[in-house]
Order: C-alpha cells, then structure tokens, then sequence
C-alpha cells in the first residue's frame, strides 16, 4: 500500500520544485540559527539568497561525520533546547557518540516517512508488527516503534536480546512483522528452528530489516530460513533514524523519501556530483527538518541512484543496495575489499552457513586474510578431503570475486557470535600493532 | 555387517577432545575405538561407541557436528601376512579404501574400512570367507 500518494507518487518535476522550496526554507533556518552552518557558508561567499532552486544545492559545503563529533553534543543544533523533544546517539565506537536532537515536529516527520516505509512492506492496521531492534540511544527501536504506532499496527516493543521470549511472544501474540538488524533475525531463524515449535505456529509474513549493510544473498537466505518476505528499511542516525527509505513489493531498489531527505551521488575524493546512474558517496541534505537539519551530509556509503518510475506506481528515487560503507572497506595486500562483497559469497556456497568473521592482521610485513565460516550440520563429513575440498571451493570464488585469496578457517558449528544488535563481522588486528 | 561409526568435526583447540569424551562418559556411553584425521585448523575424530544413535544425539545437544558413516569391521589371525590377504582380495574387487584404522589384542586383530563402496567390501569379503564383525559383537570386547 502507498502510504502518502501526493508525494510517492509526485512527478519528478513537482518534486524538484518542492524540494527546492523546502532547501531555500532549510537553509534560511540553518544559517540564521546556527554559527558553524553560517560561517562555512560566509566562507564559500554564500548566503540563502543564493539558494533558489534544488540545483543550487551544489554550492552549499558539505557537512562529515567529523563535523557532528567536532561540535558534541548541541552545536549543530538550529533550535533552542527548548524546542527539542527527544535526543538521540549513535553506537559510535571510537570517541564521542554522534547527537542527534529533534523537535515534535521532527518525531511526526519521522512518523510519517516511517509509515510509509510498513506500509510500502505491506503492514496495516490489522497486523502485530515485534520491534527487536534495540531501544534506546540508537534509533532503531523507537523509530520503528512509531512507524508501527502510525499506521495503527499493534506493536510489540521487544527491543533485542532475550531470545527464547521473543519467540515465544512472536508466536503467543501472533507477530506478522519482524523489524530487527539482519543478523538478529537470522539469530532468531536459528533459534526458531531449535525451539522445535513448528512453523505454523507462527504467523510470520514480513521482515523489516536495517541499521546495517545487507546483501541480496541474506536476503534470499532470511527469506527460505524465516519463510516470508524480506525488505530493506534504510535509516541513519544523523538523518532521522530508519525511514529514511525503504524498499516495496517490487523489491528493486530502496525507494528514498526524497522530499524531506535529498540524496546526491558524489565522487568521494573530488567531491563532484555524479550523474543519475553513477555509483558513488551518498550525501542527504534533510529539507524539512527543525532540530538538526543537515546539510550534504556525506554518508560514506557507496551507491547509486535511479530516476525512472518504479512498477510499484512510486516516482520517488530508488537507491541501490549498498555496496558498502567507504568507512567499513578494508584494504588488504593493496585490494579494497568490502565485508558485504565476503557475505555475498557465502551465502552463495550451498555448504555453508550464512555466517562468517574477517580477520585481518599483518605478520612479518605481509597482510594476512582469514575468514572463518561455518558448515551446515549435514556437509561435516568424515573425510577430510571432502572438508577440504570445500575450502578450496570457498577460497576461489573469493579469489575471482574480490582478487585476493583468503585463508579459509572452518570452524565449528555455532561457534561465529551470532549479533542481537549490529553484527561485527570484521577483527582488524593491524591497527594495534603498525 | 555394516557398522554405525560417528564422525565430529573438531576445531584445532585445547580441551575439545576432553569435552567430547566427558559428554560421552557422563551419558554412559562407550568408546570402543577411534581415530583422528587432523590437519592445520580441524580434526576429524571418527569413534565407534556402545550407543551410536544416543551418542549422536547428547553431541548435538551440545553443538557439535556430528554424522554417522556406515564402515566395515574385519578380523584376522594376529599374525604376519594376515591383512595382506584381505587387502588383496579388496583391490582386486576394484574398492578404493578411504582411511582404516586397526587394533590387535592376543590372537586376534580387528581393522575398521571405510571404502568408497560399502555393500560391494561386505559381499566380496564374506564370498571370500573373511570374517566380519556385526556391531553387536564389537560391543561385546
């Protein structure tokens, strides 16, 4: 279902004159309201009355993951605290957590994008929708938790963890939607399987999946493993959350709510804008938002953007999975590669589990590549040159998809952490000791 | 004649083998023989126990990966020459041995195949009058 048609369904150039009406009005906001926005765009010879159409947005300066640690945790703020409702961080791991602050305003526009987001997965009024994202500082929780709310769903405020409950109550209040991180719902899958309660007991039709990089092979795999359909609900923290964009039916692409969150491809060492189609940086300028606007927020995720309507009967831009976040690329031995490039072959390869931990290291000078995986209970076998045979296997298609040829370390069942949160797949042990 | 062997795959770490014969032991479970094919990062330990199907089952309430392979069980005299006998009779069947594993106790000693092809070592040997050994007996030593 289309949650909001006047503007999913907008023409392409009602959109454009919308958001450029929206930027004019964001940028007013910001430089008035906010020094570190004004400055920088004294700096560049900039003020809002040179900002009148969404093509000016190229003159404005763009604004990094540094510049909201930099000013933590109010200095990106374009309203008083008193206008804030609700704040927000993310699970930053080094340093300073990233703030985000909103304003009642902000949490309806968050209600609204993300309704469209359940509603475009199917979800209505009807359905018991459990939420196992984490609640808290991180705004996964909450912001699916209104989403839920919004469309007049019932929701199952879980939260993560406590994994025999979840499927208990999953079961217990009949759950038709699952909102949680990928690699918790295939924790759950497994767990699922355990309980030895069977499948129809469960009234399960609908993954709402996010808050981390996930391939079209997970997909297929969560899919088989949970018996219903899969989507990508997309969301950053210093944007709003997830809401941002979501997938729909047709599952090609992850439609962006473009009208309150611009998105622009840029190169990411020139900082030039990318034409439709080309794959590079996403940037968001949020247009509508009071609290923190941001503006071309540089994402360091790597995508690309496309313009033509979609079967659904949605006009709004779709993005394309991402290929990874530029900050999670490891290079090793000199070859850029990305943990989702690893998962995509394993969970292609017929013997493993789709689960598996990187581990990088450098020894003697020579960068070192393990990925340990797991194999399915019934591939074990008591030769080992069957074993064998499978980690060759592995170690090839590995090599032909990302050039570098990994040492495969199998491991034994259920021994890779499975995440309740976000999934850390990846030990980088050369930044301690170069 | 066919015997029940388990297989589990182990990781190349202190104590896995120590938990593995504790989870045996604390079940009731009997070791009647075992071997283990080990290399850089894995083992496999292949085991003939008193209760197979109860073994498999208490491993994989802990986790472990475990499968069961149907394997032959010879006996010969404890003498010079004896297995020669049996190996010939084998490769002229044309069955390929994927690993054996043997013990001798006084007059006798007992050797475990895995070959490729199962039905055909348990009809070319009993042709061939080579004495097998059902599971049950095996129990018995």
């Amino acid at each position: 279902m289309i949650w909001n048609e006047t503007v999913e369904c907008m023409s392409r150039d009602d959109m454009r004159k919308l958001q450029g009406i929206r930027l004019k009005q964001t940028v007013e906001r910001v430089y008035h309201n906010c020094e570190p926005y004004r400055k920088r765009m004294q700096e560049k010879g900039i003020t809002p009355a040179d900002i009148n159409d969404i093509s000016d947005i190229v003159k404005l300066p763009f604004t990094s993951k540094q510049d909201l640690r930099d000013y933590y945790p109010f200095g990106l703020l374009s309203t008083p605290m008193s206008e804030i409702v609700r704040l927000h961080a993310s699970s930053g791991t080094t340093g300073k957590p990233i703030v985000v602050g909103y304003t009642r305003n902000d949490l309806n526009l968050w209600n609204e994008v993300g309704a469209r987001c359940f509603s475009a997965f199917g979800l209505g009024k009807q359905d018991v929708v459990q939420v196992s994202y984490g609640y808290g500082l991180f705004t996964g929780g909450l912001g699916a938790h209104g989403a839920v709310e919004t469309i007049g769903g019932t929701v199952i405020p879980m939260s993560s963890g406590n994994t025999e409950k979840q499927i208990m109550l999953m079961r217990d209040f009949g759950a038709v939607g699952l909102a949680c991180t990928p690699s918790y719902a295939l924790y759950l899958a497994d767990a699922m399987k355990d309980s030895n309660i069977s499948r129809e007991e469960f009234k399960l039709k609908v993954g709402v999946f996010g808050a981390e990089p996930w391939t079209e092979e997970m997909r297929r795999e969560l899919e088989s493993k949970l018996g219903i359909k899969a989507y990508d609900i997309y969301g950053l923290t210093e944007v709003i959350g997830p809401g941002v964009g979501h997938e729909c039916e047709c599952q090609n692409g992850t439609h962006l709510c473009e009208d309150h969150f611009f998105p622009e491809i840029i190169d990411p060492k020139t900082g030039e804008s990318l034409p439709p189609g080309e794959s590079g940086e996403l940037v968001f300028s949020t247009i509508t938002k009071e609290g923190m606007p941001l503006l071309r927020f540089r994402t360091r995720d790597l995508t690309c953007l496309h313009y033509e309507k979609c079967e659904c009967g949605r006009t709004s831009v779709r993005m394309s999975r991402i290929l990874g976040r530029s900050d999670d690329m490891l290079i090793i031995r000199g070859v850029n590669v990305f943990p989702s490039q690893v998962e995509s072959v394993i969970c292609e390869i017929e013997e493993l589990e789709p689960h598996y931990f990187i581990v990088v290291d450098r020894i003697n000078n020579l960068d070192t590549f393990e990925i340990q995986v797991e194999v399915k209970d019934n591939f074990y076998s008591d030769e080992v040159s069957k074993m064998i045979a499978i980690k060759k296997r592995i170690a090839h298609r590995l090599q032909s998809v990302i050039g570098l040829t990994p040492d495969i370390k199998l491991v034994e069942p259920r021994s890779i952490e499975r995440s309740q949160g976000k999934a850390k797949r990846v030990n980088d042990k050369r930044k301690f000791n170069s | 004649m066919l015997i029940k062997q388990l297989s589990i795959f182990l990781e190349n770490k202190k104590g896995r083998f120590t938990e593995v014969a504790k989870i045996l032991g604390d079940a009731g479970i009997n070791m009647i023989a075992f071997t283990v094919a080990e290399n850089s990062d894995f083992g496999i330990l292949r085991l003939i126990v008193s209760e197979p199907e109860k073994a498999k089952e208490v491993l994989k309430e802990h986790r472990y990966a475990v499968n069961s392979t149907d394997v032959v069980c010879v006996q010969c005299p404890n003498q010079p020459g004896a297995l020669s006998k049996i190996m010939k009779i084998i490769t002229e069947a044309g069955i390929f041995i994927e690993y054996m594993y043997a013990f001798s106790m006084g007059d006798r000693a007992l050797v475990i195949l895995r070959p490729d092809n199962v039905e055909a070592t348990v009809n070319v040997l009993s042709e061939n009058r080579v004495e097998l050994l059902a599971a049950s007996e095996l129990f018995r030593l």
